[in-house]
């Protein structure tokens, strides 16, 4: 489990991330959701370190991650997985490469077993046989699987996923969902999604925060959102006609 | 206070550079790799400039020496003395500072912005020591041999374009470049190499690890690499010129 407690974060005189406290369970798809600009990456990159918080606490099943010196974050990076928003596969790698490299890095593994555990993360994300493409040869859905693959390589105890379904087609994007959902309760992960994605919300949504002008605005889980009464979060999950007509119509 | 700030956040980003590396074999892979890339890709460019301006000191010397009183032989220690001491170490560096730094502080700086940095961070990977050591260790390695075989061919050339050109003969080039040798002056030229080595990834991997933003900062990135790694070495070559030669 993942717990942040009254984190805030300024940059400047803005103040990104105010006084914000959740718990991301084990075993589920947690959800950071909201309106683009309202500080959900922040708060993922807050979490893993990428940005330091100004106040509050990050804690990793039990180890305050923010009070840890370089090397104590370095030991709890080590339990994470990471799908970022483009991908972030190594350009000069082969896919191969990419997935192997967490293994070459901390593992003593046997080349044969490193090249079984490379297959098995590839198979897992369905892309068998395309070990030496390079990321420029893969489309936008295989970079995020790839990119998946890798995370998962070193059998990570946290996973994060930037926005995983940005930039494609909504088939792709059920792919990538069910994907995260399978891996997270097949491993017994804590996944954390960030998403402004309402299929997302909806389909994978255990445990859901939503984020509005840097707060915690409202949390719950998937069958709570379309009945939730606040009205900004009703805004952002009602905001297209679809949803609208679909929803709110039906009812 | 800018270059002040700028060099404190150097000597932090170096402290990280020469922490002790995770995992030795994959580090002596990423040696190997720069090796080529920073090395024997450079050895076109270097064979090429270093002949033709042999040549051209030659005849350049030949041309000045046109007096009785001064032996002929003069061109080939001329040749010898500015390819050793100048040509080879200095401006054979300069032109690696371009070619190499810009390739350095675009390839780390389009790692920064496409976030690939970020995923080693996350990984629990120091990518600092990743990215930045196995670069400068490959270059303080290879631009020695570099430098010598810039130094074979710039004496060469000299010899074959002087000769064939009619600035002297065979036989006073080949005199000349032996005359009044001092072999402590390679001493010299190779610390040069060395510190120019170090000062050139360095400078650029510093300038690629620290972009921010997109495509345009990139290639900002890359021109102050070149930039400032120039200004560097010409400092330094002064500064190690007056320590080893001024008697």
């Amino acid at each position: 489990m993942i717990e942040i407690q009254h984190i805030n974060k300024t940059f400047g005189d803005r103040h990104v991330v105010k006084d914000v406290s959740f718990q991301f369970y084990q075993g589920k798809t947690n959800l950071i959701i909201g309106e683009s600009g309202c500080g959900k990456s922040t708060i993922l990159k807050l979490m893993v370190g990428l940005h330091l918080v100004d106040s509050g606490a990050v804690i990793y099943d039990g180890v305050d991650f923010t009070a840890q010196d370089a090397m104590g974050q370095q030991e709890i990076r080590k339990k994470i997985g990471m799908l970022f928003q483009g991908g972030a596969l190594f350009d000069s790698q082969t896919l191969e490469e990419n997935v192997r490299f967490p293994l070459d890095m901390f593992t003593d593994l046997s080349d044969e077993e490193k090249m079984e555990r490379v297959n098995f993360c590839l198979e897992k994300v369905k892309l068998v046989g395309k070990n030496n493409l390079y990321p420029a040869e893969l489309s936008g859905g295989m970079k995020k699987r790839a990119a998946l693959a890798r995370a998962i390589a070193n059998n990570p105890s946290y996973l994060y996923c930037d926005e995983p379904n940005s930039g494609l087609d909504p088939k792709t994007s059920i792919v990538i969902d069910t994907l995260i959902k399978d891996i997270t309760t097949e491993f017994n992960i804590t996944t954390i999604v960030v998403t402004h994605d309402m299929n997302s919300v909806v389909e994978i949504g255990d445990n859901i925060m939503f984020v509005h002008q840097g707060q915690n605005w409202w949390t719950g889980n998937r069958t709570q959102v379309l009945n939730n009464t606040n009205p900004e979060f009703q805004d952002f999950v009602f905001a297209s006609e679809f949803m609208k007509t679909m929803y709110k119509g039906a009812k | 206070m800018k270059p002040v700030y700028h060099i404190g956040k150097y000597f932090l980003l170096m402290r990280r550079v020469f922490s002790k590396p995770q995992k030795g074999k994959v580090y002596l892979r990423q040696i190997v790799f720069e090796i080529n890339n920073i090395g024997i890709s450079s050895l076109p460019i270097i064979s090429i400039i270093s002949v033709f301006m042999g040549g051209i000191i030659t005849i350049q010397a030949a041309f000045g020496f046109n007096s009785p009183w001064v032996p002929l032989y003069a061109v080939g220690f001329t040749t010898r003395e500015s390819i050793l001491l100048e040509f080879s170490p200095t401006i054979v560096c300069l032109i690696l500072a371009g070619k190499v730094g810009s390739n350095i502080a675009s390839e780390i700086g389009a790692m920064r912005i496409s976030e690939q940095i970020d995923a080693l961070e996350i990984m629990g990977i120091n990518s600092a020591s990743y990215l930045i050591f196995p670069k400068i260790a490959a270059a303080v390695f290879i631009f020695p041999f570099l430098i010598a075989l810039s130094m074979f061919l710039g004496i060469l050339g000299g010899y074959v374009m002087g000769v064939s050109a009619g600035a002297c003969t065979g036989y006073e080039y080949i005199y000349g470049i032996q005359a009044f040798f001092e072999p402590w002056k390679l001493y010299y030229s190779f610390t040069k190499v060395i510190v120019f080595a170090y000062i050139i990834t360095s400078v650029s991997s510093y300038y690629g690890y620290y972009t921010t933003g997109g495509a345009l900062e990139v290639g900002r990135s890359s021109t102050n690499a070149v930039v400032y790694s120039s200004i560097l070495i010409l400092l330094f070559a002064l500064i190690l010129t007056n320590l080893f030669l001024n008697r």
